[in-house]
């Protein structure tokens, strides 16, 4: 499915405000208090980025932060484009 | 990535190191006295929480990430310090679901919920005409529970919940309880009757015919994830595809009960001693049952599929509800009682002992059924102690 669309990866993004991360051992559940929606991460690896994004010029620079190598780094986008669609990302724009 | 996607199911069969949903029934103090209530509530428990206490549970809720609780009773308002809970919860990072009959929703109230982001509510309705309603819920419940949501729909809250047990009268009524939905702005919820609480007495006249679970599974799936059913039917889920939500017994695993005096049981359908993990009030607290008691970590080894597992439909309906089986004296290891391969019929009409609910608050007087009264014509035996000078005596 197409990701580019609704996400790229040089971009700055943010997790949503409303957004909660909770750690579990297979990787992280997510829920949206806006949308009342519950996600999960299913590795430890994409916990990181996730974490990583506040920080990071772009998400690609947040990848490549947490040590994500660039065979993975289809399998991250594709990962960060689903949590973008349903809101769990938010684009940061940078202060005028 | 989603819940709705691949086998999120097997990881979550090894338990989380926080439930994903907790319910807390916070009194079991209750202004009606639904024929049907799982926790057969109606009286406060005097060893109810305090609030200090709640606000300690909720202390341990926030360190643990607990993203919401579903707030239940009894009815959860009629608890004087039900606001400041509420309020000390969303502040604590909780985010609370409440369920209520709507006996507090007052426009006040309401404007004060749509204001909260973190509050969502919902109203509790069994039939979507007064008389189907008001025959389980109690006669006034249906005009009460409408005039709560329509408090909510002109205070702007949006999305809030109107939450249906599925029972034999009802089922005809899914369109209906749909176009009231819609009309007030809110989101239908269908759950199943559980044989649980009050519930084991009206099962056997209110669970819905076999034909009619056919209606319930057809129906959701043409409504698909615009109807929420708290992943109660998975059941149904031998019908032919599995239904949208995780379709797994969550009890200990993902699913807890805390009740009104701080008991901890394996999920809100199964007040009995028998799933009775440990206390809050005990050394170590919430987390400490949660991670740590033996009922729990028994419930996320690999279950067995007993009779079930040469079922080809095993795999999406697990063998079904572990209370309905546990309150209709089904072994555990075994169909649903209202499995739809009608598996469950001849253990049905076998059944013997059916286990009784650990705890009855109902109220005292509470007479929901006629009760059989005969009047007897002729005069009281003499007791030995009578002290009348006429006992006994024929009278004229």
């Amino acid at each position: 499915m197409p990701t580019a669309s609704v996400f790229d990866l040089d971009r700055a993004w943010d997790l949503h405000p409303q957004v909660s991360v909770r750690p579990e051992p297979f990787g992280a559940l997510l829920y949206h208090f806006g949308t009342r929606r519950l996600s999960f991460l299913k590795d430890r690896g994409l916990l990181s980025v996730v974490q990583a994004l506040a920080t990071a010029p772009t998400a690609r620079a947040a990848c490549r932060a947490v040590g994500v190598g660039e065979d993975d780094m289809l399998r991250y986008t594709r990962a960060l484009a689903v949590l973008a669609r349903s809101h769990m990302l938010t684009e940061r724009h940078p202060d005028p | 990535m989603t819940v709705k996607s691949e086998r999120l199911v097997d990881l979550f069969e090894h338990g989380l190191d926080a439930p994903i949903c907790l319910t807390w029934e916070l009194t079991y103090a209750c202004n009606l006295s639904c024929t049907h209530c799982l926790s057969s509530s109606g009286r406060r428990d005097p060893r109810e929480l305090s609030t200090a206490e709640a606000k300690a549970v909720i202390d341990e809720l926030e360190a643990m990430q607990v993203f919401y609780v579903n707030i239940g009773g009894g009815e959860p308002t009629v608890r004087p310090d039900f606001w400041e809970l509420l309020d000390y919860a969303t502040a604590h990072h909780v985010g609370v679901k409440f369920s209520t009959n709507g006996v507090r929703i007052t426009p006040q109230f309401a404007r004060r919920l749509a204001a909260n982001d973190y509050v969502d509510v919902q109203i509790s309705l069994d039939g979507a005409t007064a008389e189907v309603n008001d025959a389980v819920r109690g006669h006034g419940s249906y005009d009460t529970a409408l005039r709560a949501l329509a408090h909510l729909a002109d205070a702007g809250m949006k999305n809030f919940k109107l939450s249906v047990v599925c029972t034999r009268h009802n089922i005809p009524q899914l369109d209906a309880f749909r176009e009231i939905a819609d009309r007030y702005g809110a989101q239908l919820r269908l759950t199943r009757l559980r044989p649980s609480g009050r519930g084991a007495d009206v099962w056997d006249e209110l669970h819905p015919l076999p034909g009619q679970q056919r209606e319930l599974y057809d129906w959701l799936v043409a409504h698909g994830e615009t109807v929420l059913t708290g992943d109660s039917f998975f059941h149904l889920s031998a019908f032919g595809g599995a239904l949208p939500g995780l379709n797994l017994c969550g009890a200990g695993r993902v699913v807890c009960l805390i009740d009104p005096v701080g008991d901890v049981y394996a999920c809100p359908f199964a007040i009995h001693d028998e799933f009775l993990a440990g206390n809050v009030r005990d050394e170590g607290g919430f987390a400490e049952v949660w991670r740590h008691s033996e009922l729990f970590l028994g419930l996320r080894e690999p279950q067995q599929g007993g009779a079930c597992t040469s079922c080809s439909f095993y795999d999406t309906c697990k063998g079904g509800c572990m209370a309905a089986k546990f309150f209709t004296g089904l072994p555990l290891d075994g169909p649903d009682p209202e499995c739809v391969q009608s598996h469950g019929e001849s253990l049905l009409a076998d059944r013997r002992d059916i286990p009784k609910p650990s705890g009855d608050h109902s109220h005292r007087t509470t007479a929901s059924r006629p009760v059989p009264v005969t009047i007897s014509p002729s005069r009281p035996p003499v007791s030995p102690c009578d002290e009348s000078p006429l006992a006994g005596a024929p009278v004229r």
